[in-house]
């Protein structure tokens, strides 16, 4: 069994590979498989609510539209490049650490957890100001406070926090993960041999943009 | 290394993406966003409503989308086996979403009277 060990897997650590591996690339591999299983449990749930929305949209058009219109779209557009930014520093972190750049690597991880901070602050703005107004799902909602036109307007916020708390769930699980990432990756844990946590944290945080690419149009603009 | 890994590549080390195509992914998307925005401003601001306005926004959602999956997600570099696992999901949403459509059109719509 050792024999077929790959020899690559002694620097930086972390590269022990279980036993039931052929080696070092068989473990790598397994693991993002994993992950990628994981990706699709994660589209399937979000996938449920999109579908949900959108039939409640058609049945109720013109209290959609209400609905998103107390939305700033600009908000949600300053929020979706800081997510595209944060995906790019997260996918720089693994290029550097492919060619052993620690520190950059590093620096990029913090810039990615820097923008979930971003996100979230403006997220907790936005959700300040629902609150604010009665801007609540189901029968929260507060019907005069918020001058609804539409009586079922709950309904609307009601895919509105689910689907963006679900999201902004995922994102401090993702930096709390992209931090735990970062104090590895400065102790060296990581390099070329092996990078499977990041790469696996990786892919989770970039499913969190793609979710955030239609969640923009689907809440802020179309309505 | 085993002689049945059906590894892609056969290579040892991991596909390093070159910088340059994560920041020309990087400026895609953000340009993406900035016509996602435009159309919305020209359908809704401008054209005052359009059938159009949903239909473009999602398009470019999903081009924005591709792009993640291929080169962030790096799908495109990715093992076949890893590409299957995210079509099978997709085409489970997939179906979902259509049949959710002809329910809605061909039984709600026609006989709703909300």
């Amino acid at each position: 069994m050792r024999g077929l060990m790959s020899t690559s897997n002694h620097s930086h650590g972390g590269a022990h590979v279980a036993h039931h591996f052929r080696d070092a690339e068989h473990q790598f591999d397994s693991a993002k498989q994993g992950i990628w299983l994981f990706m699709v449990t994660e589209i399937l749930m979000f996938g449920g609510l999109f579908v949900g929305y959108a039939i409640f949209h058609t049945i109720y058009p013109q209290m959609f539209s209400e609905g998103a219109s107390h939305l700033d779209w600009r908000l949600g557009f300053v929020n979706t490049l800081v997510l595209i930014a944060s995906s790019y520093t997260m996918a720089m972190s693994i290029h550097h650490l492919q060619k052993n750049e620690k520190d950059q690597a590093v620096t990029k991880l913090w810039i990615t957890v820097l923008c979930g901070v971003i996100f979230m602050v403006i997220k907790a703005f936005e959700y300040k100001a629902k609150f604010d107004h009665g801007l609540l799902p189901g029968h929260l909602l507060n019907v005069e406070h918020a001058h609804a036109v539409h009586a079922n307007l709950g309904m609307y916020y009601g895919f509105y926090f689910c689907m963006t708390g679900l999201h902004g769930l995922h994102v401090l699980i993702g930096m709390g993960l992209i931090i735990w990432l970062a104090i590895r990756a400065k102790r060296g844990d990581f390099g070329a041999d092996y990078f499977t946590p990041v790469e696996g944290v990786g892919i989770f945080w970039h499913i969190v943009d793609l979710i955030w690419i239609f969640l923009f149009p689907l809440l802020y603009l179309v309505g | 290394m085993g002689s049945h890994n059906n590894h892609s590549g056969g290579n040892h080390s991991h596909h390093i993406i070159p910088k340059e195509i994560y920041t020309r992914v990087m400026w895609a998307l953000i340009v993406c966003t900035l016509l996602t925005v435009g159309f919305h401003y020209l359908f809704h601001n401008v054209m005052h409503g359009s059938v159009l306005a949903a239909p473009v926004a999602f398009i470019i959602a999903a081009f924005k989308a591709a792009l993640v999956l291929m080169f962030f997600m790096g799908l495109k570099y990715d093992k076949p086996d890893n590409r299957l696992i995210f079509a099978t999901g997709f085409f489970f949403l997939a179906l979902l979403f259509i049949i959710s459509v002809l329910d809605i059109y061909t039984r709600i719509a026609e006989t709703s009277t909300l």
